[in-house]
């Protein structure tokens, strides 16, 4: 950013003693454009030493994927997108037959069971039931009465959520991969922390009467921002970053006006 | 016209002297306004009220005192009665302003034993005029210095050849050094003597960004140090990059430079020639500190479990590893020996993984891992070598090594 065409130094006029014409005569001003050398890049320093940026939604350390952020100006979008209520879209890997205290893969051992009874069929009925606990959640915090056609009319195109703070509510659940021991879920979720996410595929584990610790927690879709949008971290130039804030524009635009 | 004139001013310093702490202020408020009236008296919509205003400021400078003004404004009323018809020109207001002053000063000679001040309205010639440089003060204390780069020469200069005031004003003490500096007498020389070792003529300025202490060094101590490094057998050329590559150097006295080759030798136990190879590639190593150097073959030795001579050779190939940090030596290595399984024969002979980014060696292996590629073994077929896995590019990498695209390459650290 620094290397970008700054102001041209400015010119001051400077009046230099000329020597005199004729001996005796009055010494004349010749007036002279000088560069200011106080504004000469050398002496000035970098144009820009420090930039102001804001994050978006948390994602905690052990966890990956797609991160928001504003640079300058674009931090009063934050606060715009934060009150939409999005969703978000995790992957979710985990592994049967271990207990840890902190739910991770990481964290110390607490127990260790067998997982041999577990099928997909029970994985599935238990993703179904926590589904289904969820939505009722959800319809109770979106505030919205539900005998009126206008709920309904909502629930038809699927935009009822919470549009203030809430706990997290989880909209979908489902399977993406099952080879025991290992698992992987996709989770659409709400005012969700990655902690929340690892304890729900603990309690899956003991749900099935066995017992389980999350391996793998990756945001796939922040609201608008998808995989696609995002850059890897050898992408990390001033180019790449132009270029995703100019593609990502007009979807925030867009979905700013519709929610507020 | 006159004598009301005298009068009325009479009878208006009269009053001044009983409030004797305005006197200076009021003496050059009056001046001042007196001289912006002969300014204004062109644009004066009533030419006739050229003499009312020099009054009518006054009777303002009464009402900010507080205690006159009732004079004023009658005296005010009295004048512009007599004095609306009269057309005066400007040279007479100013004559009469001009007395104005005198009167006062000659009361003020009276009360206060101070010079008066010249007055602004004395006539100067023209020549005079000209030799006047009105600039505003240079600021007494200031933390950048660029208020007082248009003023010095020295500082110009010094921007002219390219070094960064921005920079150096950050420094501890240099930016007074080099304003205290005069160019003629003390830099010229030791540029010229930078000069003659060898620094080239563009690499001057962020030589002397990085060091602007070189600038008060005295030059014999300098010409000695130099004589030093050369009976040591550096050749001129080496002692050049050096200097250019590490600007502290010339700044250590012989006692130190000596110590701190000494150090290195017995610390590594390479021979003479070898060490001084080392201290020209990496000559940060000298003007680095040690404690840093010890403790990270220190960490070699016992953590890395690397024997003295594979220390020995790692430290021969990239000297870097002694001036990295011990965390990240610790972490590469775990990463290198204990994931990917690598032994230490392996590692000496390709020391460059040390000096790369461990997200990167990451990255690649777990690509390679995900293709099945993943084979540091000489022994065994499709065997990748390490100088290869961390030096290349990405897309030399993807096309050769891994031989997929880079697509695909993106697709999977987007799933990581």
């Amino acid at each position: 950013l620094n290397a970008a065409a700054r102001r041209a130094p400015r010119h001051h006029v400077r009046f230099l003693p000329a020597p005199a014409a004729r001996d005796g005569g009055v010494a004349g001003l010749v007036a002279t454009r000088v560069p200011v050398l106080a504004d000469h890049p050398l002496v000035r320093g970098p144009r820009f030493r420090r930039l102001k940026m804001g994050a978006g939604h948390r994602l905690d350390v052990k966890a990956s994927g797609v991160f928001v952020l504003g640079i300058g100006h674009g931090n009063k979008l934050l606060t715009d997108l934060y009150n939409c209520h999005l969703t978000k879209v995790y992957t979710v890997g985990g592994l049967f037959g271990k207990a840890t205290d902190d739910f991770s893969d990481t964290g110390k051992l607490v127990e260790k069971t067998t997982f041999d009874h577990i099928t997909r069929e029970k994985l599935e009925r238990i993703l179904a039931v926590i589904q289904g606990t969820n939505h009722k959640a959800l319809l109770m915090y979106s505030n919205i009465d539900m005998k009126t056609q206008e709920a309904y009319e909502l629930a038809v195109k699927g935009l009822i959520r919470p549009m203030g703070k809430s706990p997290p509510i989880i909209t979908a659940i489902r399977c993406l991969q099952f080879t025991l021991p290992e698992f992987q879920l996709e989770i659409h979720c709400l005012h969700e922390t990655q902690q929340y996410l690892r304890k729900i595929v603990h309690e899956i584990g003991l749900e099935l009467k066995s017992s389980a610790v999350c391996t793998q927690v990756r945001r796939i879709r922040d609201g608008v921002f998808t995989l696609d949008d995002a850059l890897l971290r050898t992408q990390w130039n001033l180019e790449s970053i132009q270029n995703a804030i100019w593609d990502c524009q007009l979807k925030v635009k867009t979905e700013l006006e519709k929610t507020l | 016209m006159a004598l009301w004139a005298r009068q009325v001013s009479r009878w208006c310093c009269l009053l001044q002297t009983a409030l004797a702490a305005e006197f200076p202020r009021r003496l050059s408020a009056r001046s001042s306004t007196t001289r912006g009236c002969r300014g204004f008296a062109p644009l004066a919509p009533l030419p006739s009220g050229n003499d009312v205003l020099p009054w009518r400021l006054q009777a303002y400078r009464h009402v900010s005192v507080g205690s006159c003004s009732p004079p004023g404004s009658a005296k005010d009323g009295s004048l512009s009665s007599h004095e609306s018809n009269l057309p005066s020109p400007v040279k007479q207001e100013q004559a009469k302003a001009e007395t104005l002053p005198d009167l006062n000063a000659k009361i003020l000679y009276e009360d206060w034993d101070d010079i008066p001040p010249s007055s602004a309205l004395e006539e100067i010639s023209e020549e005079e005029a000209v030799q006047i440089i009105a600039e505003p003060l240079l600021p007494l204390q200031s933390s950048t210095l660029r208020d007082y780069v248009d003023h010095s020469e020295t500082l110009a200069k010094l921007v002219h050849l390219g070094v960064d005031l921005s920079q150096v004003e950050k420094r501890q003490k240099a930016g007074q050094l080099l304003l205290n500096l005069d160019f003629e007498k003390d830099i010229r020389k030791i540029l010229l003597f930078l000069k003659d070792v060898g620094v080239e003529d563009n690499q001057l300025g962020p030589f002397l960004t990085k060091n602007p202490y070189i600038l008060a060094e005295d030059l014999e101590a300098l010409e000695t140090r130099v004589a030093y490094l050369k009976s040591k057998k550096f050749g001129a050329a080496e002692i050049a990059q050096m200097v250019s590559r590490a600007p502290y150097l010339l700044l250590f006295s012989v006692e130190r430079l000596d110590n701190r080759l000494g150090f290195f030798k017995n610390e590594l136990g390479l021979s003479v020639k070898k060490t001084k190879d080392l201290v020209i590639r990496l000559p940060r190593l000298l003007t680095g500190k040690l404690e840093p150097v010890k403790e990270n073959l220190q960490v070699c030795q016992i953590e890395l479990g690397f024997q003295r001579n594979e220390i020995q050779q790692i430290v021969f190939k990239t000297p870097k590893i002694l001036t990295a940090s011990k965390k990240r030596l610790r972490q590469t290595f775990d990463y290198l020996h204990n994931i990917m399984g690598i032994p230490h024969h392996m590692l000496t002979r390709f020391p460059q993984v040390f000096n790369s980014k461990l997200l990167r060696i990451k990255e690649r292996h777990m690509f390679l891992t995900f293709l099945g590629r993943a084979q540091y073994d000489p022994a065994q077929p499709s065997y990748i070598s390490l100088d290869q896995l961390v030096s290349l590019p990405d897309e030399v990498f993807c096309t050769e090594i891994a031989k997929a695209s880079i697509q695909d390459f993106k697709k999977f650290l987007k799933t990581l």
